[in-house]
């Protein structure tokens, strides 16, 4: 099995064999938030973004979990980065506590969210460089790697020194999984990664996942709200709902359940309304807050 | 290599990258860079020639002049070890990049050490540029001035001021909209009650006890008298810097990680815009 970059600095905590990938039990997460109407001196109210969520992925797995915009995806991601600190349950990755071993989380885990996020003036080399530097790569190391996890991501090597802000959507999108491999995590945390992007690179986009997949030693835990994607890249999905998961199957059972056609009507099937059916203002606030 | 050796190369590694990105980035703004540094001339010009509106004689008046130079030179050094300090988190939120460093395998220690490293290196190229573009434009004499003496108690002042700016820095994570400026409101206090301009012997006696504790009291003495009279780094201003460094440097860590734990436990560890 090919990496297709690997720090190699021999400091990589053990990504266990034989324990689950993930192992979320009973997770909560709760937000405060000021009532809008009561003004500035209102009393905070509690705001569940993530309610008693259970799930397991096995390592080598792709796991795809759907949710309109505010139904907690991020809010979870967030968790497993360690970004956030629990309410409640725990999260498991490899074995490591992620709310107490965040330091051996951090070395097995990279992201790709649907926002770029890079310092804009500085160029995919740059961007990628320092980057690399803080999970212990040395210049030597990037020297070869940057330029090559490049290329497998299909970024034109005239480009590298380009400033970010110049690039398009797509071009911006591959540098962000660059980075995210570039330190060959184990567990790969993909939040609405093509979310914003033309059909095309979208597709390039996808294909890439589907390469790392069958080169690379990740595991993958894709959150999205297009169930297309969803469907042609993972091995399960799952609904998450205003911060409840509905249920987590093969696409094929989630269907035999619910006696549908497509995953659509198991939405509505599941929750009673249409999945693309305008967001609340709470829906609105979890987005913004969770 | 054994295992501490091998996480402690790779902080090193990730120490050495937080000053790569700033090198960076410097390239990058390089004519913003210029341009902030007439600015920071002009500023200082402006408070130096108050020395030639005294109508003293000229030995009197240079020594005023450089006694005001110093003063400013040292409040433009620690605007930028604050600025950086400070805007440790800022920047990143407003770039975007905030939730990758911090879910980076960096301990904050060595994340926050990078940031100060970069701002001391930075910090005094500025202070040295800045201070010798005064005095040849205003044509002070300091035939004395002893600057080894000046920038090496400049460079153990710094270690204070690191870990003062840690302390601020945590302000951005607590408070996006406005924890950076507040940051600047520290800067503000502690020159004040420093004696920037002044001897600190002309304010208050609750303020000269607080200027006790703050690192830029002993740094503008220190180095006003390495300027003007040529002194060497006196052991009693170097002795209360080192006290407040070995206080301030732990104490920024933990006000640091207690925010960020704040942040993580509030959601407020994101990016903005």
């Amino acid at each position: 099995m090919s990496t297709l970059a690997s720090p190699s600095t021999g400091s990589t905590p053990e990504a266990a064999r034989g324990v689950p990938a993930v192992e979320i039990r009973d997770l909560r997460k709760t937000f405060r938030r000021r009532d809008r109407k009561g003004g500035r001196f209102a009393a905070k109210e509690q705001w569940p973004a993530l309610e008693g969520i259970t799930f397991t992925i096995e390592r080598g797995e792709c796991v795809a979990i759907l949710g309109q915009n505010g139904s907690g995806k991020s809010t979870l991601v967030r968790l497993l980065s360690t970004l956030l600190i629990n309410d409640g349950g725990e999260a498991r990755i490899f074995g490591h506590d992620a709310f107490r071993e965040e330091r051996a989380i951090r070395r097995l885990v990279n992201r790709v969210s649907v926002e770029a996020s890079f310092f804009k003036r500085m160029s995919a080399s740059e961007n990628l460089s320092y980057a690399a530097r803080f999970y212990g790569m040395t210049p030597r190391q990037t020297r070869t790697a940057i330029p090559a996890i490049l290329e497998k991501v299909g970024f034109p090597a005239e480009r590298r020194g380009e400033a970010m802000e110049n690039l398009s959507r797509g071009m911006q999108q591959k540098v962000a999984l660059a980075r995210a491999l570039l330190t060959a995590p184990v567990l790969l945390l993909l939040d609405e990664p093509t979310t914003g992007l033309d059909p095309r690179s979208k597709l390039e986009v996808q294909d890439f996942i589907r390469q790392v997949r069958a080169e690379h030693d990740a595991t993958i835990l894709l959150c999205t709200h297009d169930m297309n994607e969803a469907e042609a890249l993972a091995d399960r999905i799952g609904l998450l709902d205003r911060g409840r998961l509905l249920f987590l199957e093969p696409a094929a059972d989630v269907k035999r359940r619910f006696d549908v056609a497509t995953l659509e009507e198991a939405f509505f099937a599941a929750t009673g309304r249409e999945f693309d059916a305008e967001t609340s203002e709470d829906d609105a606030y979890r987005e913004v807050f969770g | 290599m054994g295992n501490y050796a091998i996480q402690m190369r790779n902080q090193l590694v990730g120490l050495g990258g937080i000053v790569e990105r700033n090198l960076y980035l410097t390239k990058r703004y390089i004519l913003w860079d210029v341009a902030f540094m007439v600015w920071t001339i002009a500023n200082t010009l402006t408070v130096v020639f108050i020395a030639r509106a005294a109508g003293l004689p000229p030995a009197r008046e240079n020594v005023l002049a450089t006694q005001l130079l110093v003063g400013a030179v040292i409040w433009a050094y620690l605007g930028i070890i604050f600025e950086f300090m400070t805007e440790t988190v800022a920047w990143e939120r407003w770039e975007g990049t905030i939730e990758y460093t911090f879910m980076a395998p960096l301990s904050r220690a060595v994340h926050l050490s990078g940031q100060g490293a970069f701002a001391v290196l930075y910090g005094l190229i500025r202070a040295t540029i800045l201070f010798f573009a005064v005095v040849a434009f205003i044509g002070l004499h300091i035939p004395q001035a002893n600057f080894g003496a000046a920038l090496g108690l400049l460079a153990v002042a710094s270690l204070s001021f690191i870990g003062v700016g840690m302390m601020t820095s945590v302000l951005p994570l607590i408070s996006p909209e406005k924890g950076a400026q507040l940051g600047f409101v520290a800067q503000g206090v502690m020159l004040v009650v420093s004696g920037v301009y002044y001897p600190v012997s002309v304010m208050p006696g609750w303020m000269q006890w607080i200027s006790k504790i703050s690192p830029a009291t002993y740094t503008l003495r220190g180095d006003r008298a390495a300027i003007v009279d040529g002194a060497g780094m006196s052991w009693a201003d170097v002795w209360p810097l080192l006290v407040i460094a070995v206080g301030a440097i732990p104490l920024g860590l933990l006000i640091f990680r207690a925010g960020e734990r704040y942040a993580k436990k509030h959601g407020k560890l994101k990016r903005s815009g």
